[in-house]
């Protein structure tokens, strides 16, 4: 029996069209339609395949505005036992410490054995929170991981490393891994599973900021990146852009 | 404001972005230090010692033959109270993304990962997988921490010169690895070898089902092109995995690369950045695949990628 933690995240979509603040603080939110972070979807696959396997409950923890109680509700009607909101304005400028910080005090009751987290997030992209909250809790933790087995106390898991690499490691539970995308087939859910969903708990904590937290890097300003080359952009109908395309790789560029 | 850069090697052999950390340091301010970890690394401290630095800190210790996160972060813990260093600066691989916030907040501070640019105080990362880039400051006491974008700075830019070799072992106690690190593998022989393609068209999930594959493969085949795609595809069983460009992938450098609905991730980039002549064919103006192209095409690649393959026949 595991008691197992999924700290999932909700991003913009992954087609959103951005835009930034006219001020530069921050991206405009508005217009945005929301998601569950790709790989924290792995994460919850993961561990509802291991509480199917050796029992157990899945506790799913997010921390965010009031919008992210969809994404909760998601991960109830897949399959999760019951969740922690950790209620939140303005996680942009946080960081990741400080964001790992509120988990960590979320999470001081709980006790779990594992805690999965997405190795990334799509928004942020910082790749620390679970790296960072593990620390925080005084947990062993493995990166990029695409397969977790559990040995009675242990656990066996498959790395990915760079080019095509991978590496097998053993560690002892309680422990954290953050989970790479894509070593799983993601489940839907089933109507059952979102009638099941609306009875089960959700427990909604204001996120108080412990002191002294992520205090040490500021986002100053955000903005579009500029093009690093001069390239050749064309549109319009496709058949003139290909076209104009097609006669450019042959004669400037003299790859056809 | 003093740098210690921390580089990186395993069984021996060099991950070459430690250069390129190397030389952002070098540019950025001096003193630098470096440090190499590991053991049996006296040739590898010996060549660092050929750089304009002022000092190499050899790492050892048999704790740490094999890379564990509970190992280097004690260690260069200890180093960094012993160095002081300003500024802490990795390569951003997977190994440092493995240990280094852990590190950090053994010290209590945040590092700035993954950084592609410095101006000044400032240091420039990308968020949502590179549509936008933000400035980032450091606030409150040194030392501060960046890890630095493969490809952001050029290795080949490292100043020689001569700096001492000093060796420095830390104290490590067996029941502090907690991960036990094994064996290290690939999963299958690779039966393509993409790196001997000229001409390489490559897919992404803008292809919306495995269904659609063969409007691309069509485009490959007119161009005697080999197939290539982004992870997603990969992942999905789509293509096999021995065609993934990209970071966990393999890295190809062809005369052409022909990116077909993929938005360019910082991952899938420096597998094929280094490729002659770039095409993107993106229906998203603002997608980062652009930044990198030489030629693209704005569009549907449903409607594009067919009116591409029906100029090419007419001048083929
Ligand atoms: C540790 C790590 C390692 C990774 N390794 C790799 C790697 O080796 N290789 C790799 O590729 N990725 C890798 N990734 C994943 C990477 O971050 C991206 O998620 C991935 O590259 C995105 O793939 P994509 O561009 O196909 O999909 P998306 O990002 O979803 O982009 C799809 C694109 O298609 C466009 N599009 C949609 N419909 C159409 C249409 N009809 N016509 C034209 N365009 C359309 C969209 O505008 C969008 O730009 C790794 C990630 C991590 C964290
Ligand atoms: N606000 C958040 N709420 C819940 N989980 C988060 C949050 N931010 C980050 N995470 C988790 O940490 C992982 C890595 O995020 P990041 O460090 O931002 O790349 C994500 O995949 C999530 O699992």
């Amino acid at each position: 029996m595991m008691k197992i933690v999924v700290v999932i995240k909700q991003v913009p979509a992954r087609d959103s069209f951005l835009r930034v603040d006219p001020g530069g603080a921050w991206i405009q939110e508005s217009d945005l339609n929301y998601e569950i972070n790709e790989p924290d979807a792995y994460a919850l696959e993961a561990g509802l395949q291991l509480k199917e396997k050796s029992g157990g409950e899945v506790v799913v923890v997010s921390t965010g505005p009031a919008r992210v109680a969809s994404t909760i509700r998601e991960a109830l009607a897949k399959g999760a036992d019951r969740a922690i909101h950790i209620e939140q304005e303005d996680v942009a400028g946080a960081g990741p410490l400080a964001t790992a910080r509120v988990i960590a005090s979320a999470l001081e009751t709980e006790k779990p054995d594992l805690i999965l987290t997405g190795l990334q997030s799509d928004d942020f992209g910082y790749g620390q929170t679970g790296v960072i909250l593990a620390e925080l809790m005084g947990l062993p933790h493995a990166t990029i991981i695409m397969n977790v087995e559990v040995n009675g106390a242990s656990l066996r898991l498959k790395r990915e490393l760079e080019n095509g690499y991978f590496q097998h490691v053993e560690m002892p539970l309680p422990a954290l891994l953050t989970m790479q995308s894509g070593s799983n087939k993601l489940r839907y859910a089933t109507l059952m599973g979102i009638k099941k969903a609306k009875t089960k708990e959700v427990r909604t904590i204001a996120g108080v900021q412990p002191e002294g937290a992520g205090t040490s890097i500021r986002i100053e300003r955000v903005y579009m990146p500029g093009s690093s080359k001069q390239s050749q952009i064309f549109d319009g109908p496709p058949r003139e852009a290909a076209a104009k395309l097609v006669e450019k790789l042959k004669f400037e560029a003299r790859v056809l | 404001m003093s740098i210690l850069v921390v580089t990186e090697q395993r069984g021996g052999a060099w991950n070459r972005m430690s250069f390129e950390t190397l030389a952002a340091a070098q540019q950025f301010e001096k003193p630098v230090h470096a440090a190499v970890i590991g053991t049996g690394i006296e040739t590898l401290a010996q060549e660092l010692a050929g750089y304009q630095l002022e000092a190499v800190h050899a790492v050892s210790h048999p704790l740490l033959e094999h890379y564990t996160a509970d190992g280097y972060s004690l260690a260069l813990r200890q180093l960094i109270e012993k160095v002081s260093p300003e500024l802490v600066l990795f390569p951003h691989t997977y190994q440092v993304r493995d240990f280094a916030p852990k590190l950090a907040t053994s010290l209590n501070r945040v590092l700035v990962s993954d950084v592609v640019a410095r101006h000044g105080d400032v240091f420039v990362r990308q968020l949502f997988q590179g549509k936008i880039n933000a400035d980032i400051r450091f606030t409150g006491e040194p030392p501060f921490f960046a890890s630095l974008q493969a490809g952001a700075w050029r290795a080949d830019q490292t100043v020689a010169g001569s700096a001492p070799v000093v060796p420095f072992t830390p104290e490590l106690k067996p029941e502090q690895i907690r991960v036990k690190p094994l064996d290290i593998f690939r999963e299958a022989e690779r039966a393509v070898d993409l790196g001997a393609a000229e001409i390489i068209v490559s897919v992404g999930r803008g292809i919306k089902e495995a269904d659609n594959l063969p409007v691309v493969q069509k485009l490959a085949e007119v161009l005697g092109a080999e197939m290539a795609a982004s992870r997603p595809i990969c992942d999905n069983g789509w293509m096999p995995m021995e065609r993934q460009v990209g970071s966990s992938g393999q890295t190809v450098a062809p005369k052409m690369y022909i990116a077909v609905g993929i938005s360019g991730a910082i991952q899938h980039l420096v597998g094929m950045k280094g490729s002659r002549t770039i095409v993107a064919i993106n229906r998203d103006p603002e997608a980062p695949i652009f930044e990198v192209a030489d030629y693209g095409i704005v569009g549907d690649l449903f409607e594009v990628v067919p009116a591409l393959i029906e100029e090419i026949r007419k001048v083929k």
